[in-house]
């Protein structure tokens, strides 16, 4: 099938015999992004109920019926309600939770399954191509996932300030810091037994122990440092912050710090895991 | 059921004991399955206990006691804990009722190996939920044993709270079972979460039903989760009343329905 | 046919760790030649297409596709090349022609292009009244031509065909072969691997037979059975026993004989000549069949008959 010569010179003219032009990094990332975009416009229906409805359930449980027994026994946490106080941990949780479940069985699922990543490097893209793309989508639907959940929570009354608007980033970044990880872990494993496992032993402790639910200072002394080795207890210490519109003063980096270097390591692993699967 | 042949069928499909039969071939191929993951069996365990210190320990001391709908005031820790045994016999009982089962029904054809051989459709179904009722009891008598050195058990009511939990695991397995058995894709799962969650958040199981305003209490009431955790609850509480077996009634009820549904499913999906 | 060499390897080497999968072969394919590796599975083509593919770094030795290095080049050669891999590797989620859109933009086609282009390819793939259906529920026939369009979506100088036909059913075999043919009267340079011997015989002009990592053969389909097998072939099928007792007489009329637990397979230049003599010095067969020799006899001559995983 060769194209038609009398065809009106094709603008990319990447369609004719002989070397074709690069591609540059913008088109690249652009074309892998494009892939996930129409996936997503298929299949985004089948998740809309677990990415939204269940933060939701999770508010009212926690916010309302929880915060209920909280004020009347100890009058809230520190000088705001127990509402006040868990829903912005919630808002850091659930970007972390989608973070990671994002990076589970869709990644394993091209890499493994449909194996459309090998396909996808049969073309001039590589595998910082592939993971940009992927990433980049995973994040807009982190940060759109965030916003309306704080959007909705700003409608109970569950945010002091208008600062809270900083949780989207902070939620994006804490989500990743679960998301790229996890890929580097979906990029080695062979069956996803491992995500259960995953889920079960990593990701519950880290919502139970990382200040979520209550203070820290409630937990004995021995089990606080577990909060500050993941990025979850950093994301909610920021979230935290920005919805009381309270500037936590320079250890504020420190917290961002600690989430962007997650992030850094799990982008190099994951480099690693994918280049090693299927380029050798 | 007019062709002759059919009389056999009936015979084998109410077998006595019930339950018992070819379902244990179809219980010792799960069992031996299993044996290879122990690491989820493990988890099914941890995971409620994560979630009772973490309440119990960290909530408790903000919240202090509580006052139980049955009256009695009681820790925060000692409150929880009973709910937690409940939805997590709860959960895993729907675990393994639908995404185990839809896996082995879809994609593994197990059951049509199965069925290949004497085993029948009722085999299949009371073999599975049996298998599932083996690992919940299991996580439950683990679980009350932590409840216990935890100090968090006061009743010697508490022992009936493995079977209670028991109940509770077969009547969620049977009823998932009956649903998986319609299920078309694994999105159709998303609907599953949707049940169980709100179920596993509203229950009764993190605050008092007072909590609630009285016509929101009466949807509360009319939940199966409810039931199982206000049965825990009274056991491992010692607030033993005969209007419990108001809510064993509900449960058993709620296991028949699933059971027998099931196995109609399985005959009319695999043996047509 | 020109003289242009699109794939140059001199002494190419592939190994995992011990393993050597691909041990030091030479290979010259010039454009429009469609070009093939036979051998059983395990043999290395499946490695040496990833080369080629520039998806799997050279171990050892040269390797030059469209004259670049596939180290230094690799996103410029694959920019030119069509791969059909062994597995579909379609994304299931997507319809028919979606999957060709996403892949055009790998290529960093335009909108329009992709269109124009995806239009035309579902014409030769015989997909166009499928084009809006999922991929899923598709046939294992069709899935194959999808991607193999899809493979083409960038209009490529080299298509690289890993195991065509395998596992497809004889109507879609037919119907794939087709499309391959036109291909190559268009120009296109086609790289197969098989094991199907009729199939290297239908599409390939050259080939090489590749056993252990290594080529054995090389030639044209017509040169190789010259060279490695008869003319023709007489199938001797005897009762129980009497083969071995026969063995001895069928050898000194052939040029060669190999024993099948079934059955003797005769080669020589005359079957009927061959068989006629067999009859004149009392040898008498259940059944004989002439038949002219094929690649198969050549592969099984070169690589043996044990089975190979």
């Amino acid at each position: 099938m060769r194209a038609d010569a009398t065809q009106t010179a094709p603008p990319s003219g990447r369609l004719q015999p002989g070397p074709r032009p690069a591609m540059r990094l913008g088109e690249r990332v652009r074309a892998a992004t494009g892939h996930h975009l129409r996936v997503y416009r298929r299949t985004w229906r089948g998740s809309v109920i677990s990415r939204f409805l269940s933060p939701l359930f999770f508010l009212a449980a926690m916010g309302l019926g929880l915060g209920a027994l909280v004020d009347a026994g100890s009058g809230g946490v520190g000088q705001q309600s127990y509402l006040q106080f868990v829903v912005p941990g919630i808002v850091a949780y659930q970007a972390a939770l989608l973070g990671f479940g994002d990076a589970t069985y869709p990644v394993l699922g091209y890499i493994k399954w449909n194996r459309m990543y090998a396909a996808t490097l049969a073309t001039p893209l590589g595998v910082t191509d592939i993971l940009l793309g992927h990433l980049s989508v995973l994040a807009a639907n982190l940060a759109v996932a965030t916003a309306i959940f704080v959007g909705v929570s700003a409608l109970f009354g569950a945010f002091a300030s208008w600062w809270v608007l900083l949780a989207v980033p902070v939620g994006l970044l804490t989500g990743l810091a679960f998301a790229v990880p996890t890929f580097a872990i979906s990029a080695t494993i062979e069956t996803d037994n491992v995500f259960g496992i995953l889920y079960r032993f990593v990701l519950t402790p880290v919502l139970l122990f990382s200040g979520t639910f209550f203070p820290l200072e409630q937990l004995p002394g021995w089990l606080r440092p577990m909060a500050w080795l993941t990025p979850l207890g950093h994301g909610v210490v920021l979230t935290r912050d920005a919805a009381l519109g309270r500037w936590p003063g320079p250890v504020a980096l420190v917290h961002l710090l600690v989430i962007v270097v997650v992030i850094a390591v799990g982008w190099v692993l994951a480099h690693r895991q994918l280049t090693r699967r299927l380029l050798s | 059921m007019t062709a002759p042949a059919s009389h056999g069928t009936r015979w084998r499909a109410v077998p006595f004991p019930p339950g018992l039969g070819m379902a244990r071939f179809v219980l010792a191929r799960n069992a031996a399955a299993f044996r290879r993951s122990w690491v989820l069996l493990l988890s099914g365990f941890v995971e409620p206990v994560f979630y009772l210190f973490s309440l119990g320990v960290g909530l408790g001391a903000l919240i202090g006691g509580v006052r139980t709908d049955g009256g009695a005031l009681v820790s925060y820790a000692a409150f929880v804990a009973p709910a937690l045994l409940a939805a997590s016999a709860m959960n895993g009982a729907i675990f393994d009722a639908t995404f185990n089962v839809f896996f082995k029904l879809k994609y593994q054809r197990l059951y049509d190996a199965m069925l290949a051989t004497p085993v029948g459709p009722r085999d299949i179904a009371v073999g599975e939920i049996a298998w599932s009722l083996v690992r919940g009891g299991l996580y439950s008598a683990m679980f009350l044993l932590v409840a216990l050195v935890a100090g968090l058990v006061r009743s010697w009511w508490a022992l009936l709270a493995v079977p209670a939990a028991l109940l509770v695991g077969l009547a969620f397995g049977a009823v998932a079972m009956f649903t998986t058995t319609f299920m078309r894709s694994w999105q159709d799962f998303d609907y599953v979460t949707l049940a169980i969650q709100p179920m596993f958040l509203f229950s009764a199981t993190f605050f008092p039903l007072s909590t609630y305003p009285e016509a929101l209490q009466w949807v509360v009431r009319a939940t199966p989760l409810y039931h199982g955790v206000v049965l825990e609850r009274a056991l491992l509480l010692g607030e033993v009343g005969w209007g419990l077996l108001w809510h064993v009634g509900y449960l058993l009820v709620l296991g028949v329905v699933g059971v027998v549904g099931t196995s109609r499913r399985i005959a009319t999906l695999l043996l047509t | 046919m020109t003289d242009e060499v699109l794939l140059e390897a001199r002494g190419l080497t592939k190994s995992f760790g011990e393993f050597v999968a691909v041990d030091g072969i030479d290979v010259l394919v010039r454009r429009g030649e469609a070009f093939g590796f036979l051998g059983p599975n395990g043999a290395g083509k499946s490695s040496t297409m990833r080369m080629v593919g520039c998806v799997s770094p050279v171990t050892g030795g040269r390797l030059r596709i469209l004259g670049l290095d596939p180290a230094v080049d690799g996103a410029a050669i694959r920019a030119r090349l069509g791969v059909c891999p062994q597995q579909d590797m379609l994304d299931e989620d997507l319809s028919v022609e979606e999957n060709l859109w996403v892949y055009g933009r790998f290529f960093g086609l335009s909108r329009r292009e992709v269109r124009a282009r995806t239009d035309e390819l579902l014409e030769f793939a015989q997909l166009t009244d499928r084009r809006h259906d999922r991929v899923e529920p598709l046939s294992g026939g069709m899935k194959r031509r999808l991607t193999i369009a899809r493979a083409l979506v960038n209009n490529p100088e080299v298509l690289l065909l890993d195991e065509p036909t395998t596992g497809l059913d004889p109507q879609a075999r037919h119907v794939l072969w087709d499309r391959l043919y036109r291909l190559k009267r268009e120009g296109v340079t086609l790289i197969i691997t098989t094991h199907y011997m009729d199939e290297a015989e239908q599409l390939c002009d050259r080939l090489v037979v590749m056993d252990h990592g290594r080529i054995v053969a090389e030639g044209s389909p017509r040169e190789l059975i010259e060279a490695y097998s008869t003319r023709e072939v007489v199938e001797l099928r005897f009762e129980d026993e009497q083969q071995e007792r026969h063995l001895g007489s069928v050898e000194a009329l052939a040029e060669r004989v190999e024993a099948l637990p079934d059955r003797l397979l005769v080669y020589t230049a005359d079957g009927d000549d061959t068989l006629a003599a067999l009859h004149g010095r009392g040898v008498r067969p259940l059944s004989a069949l002439v038949r002219r020799s094929t690649l198969e006899d050549v592969f099984l001559h070169l690589t043996g008959r044990s089975l190979v995983d």
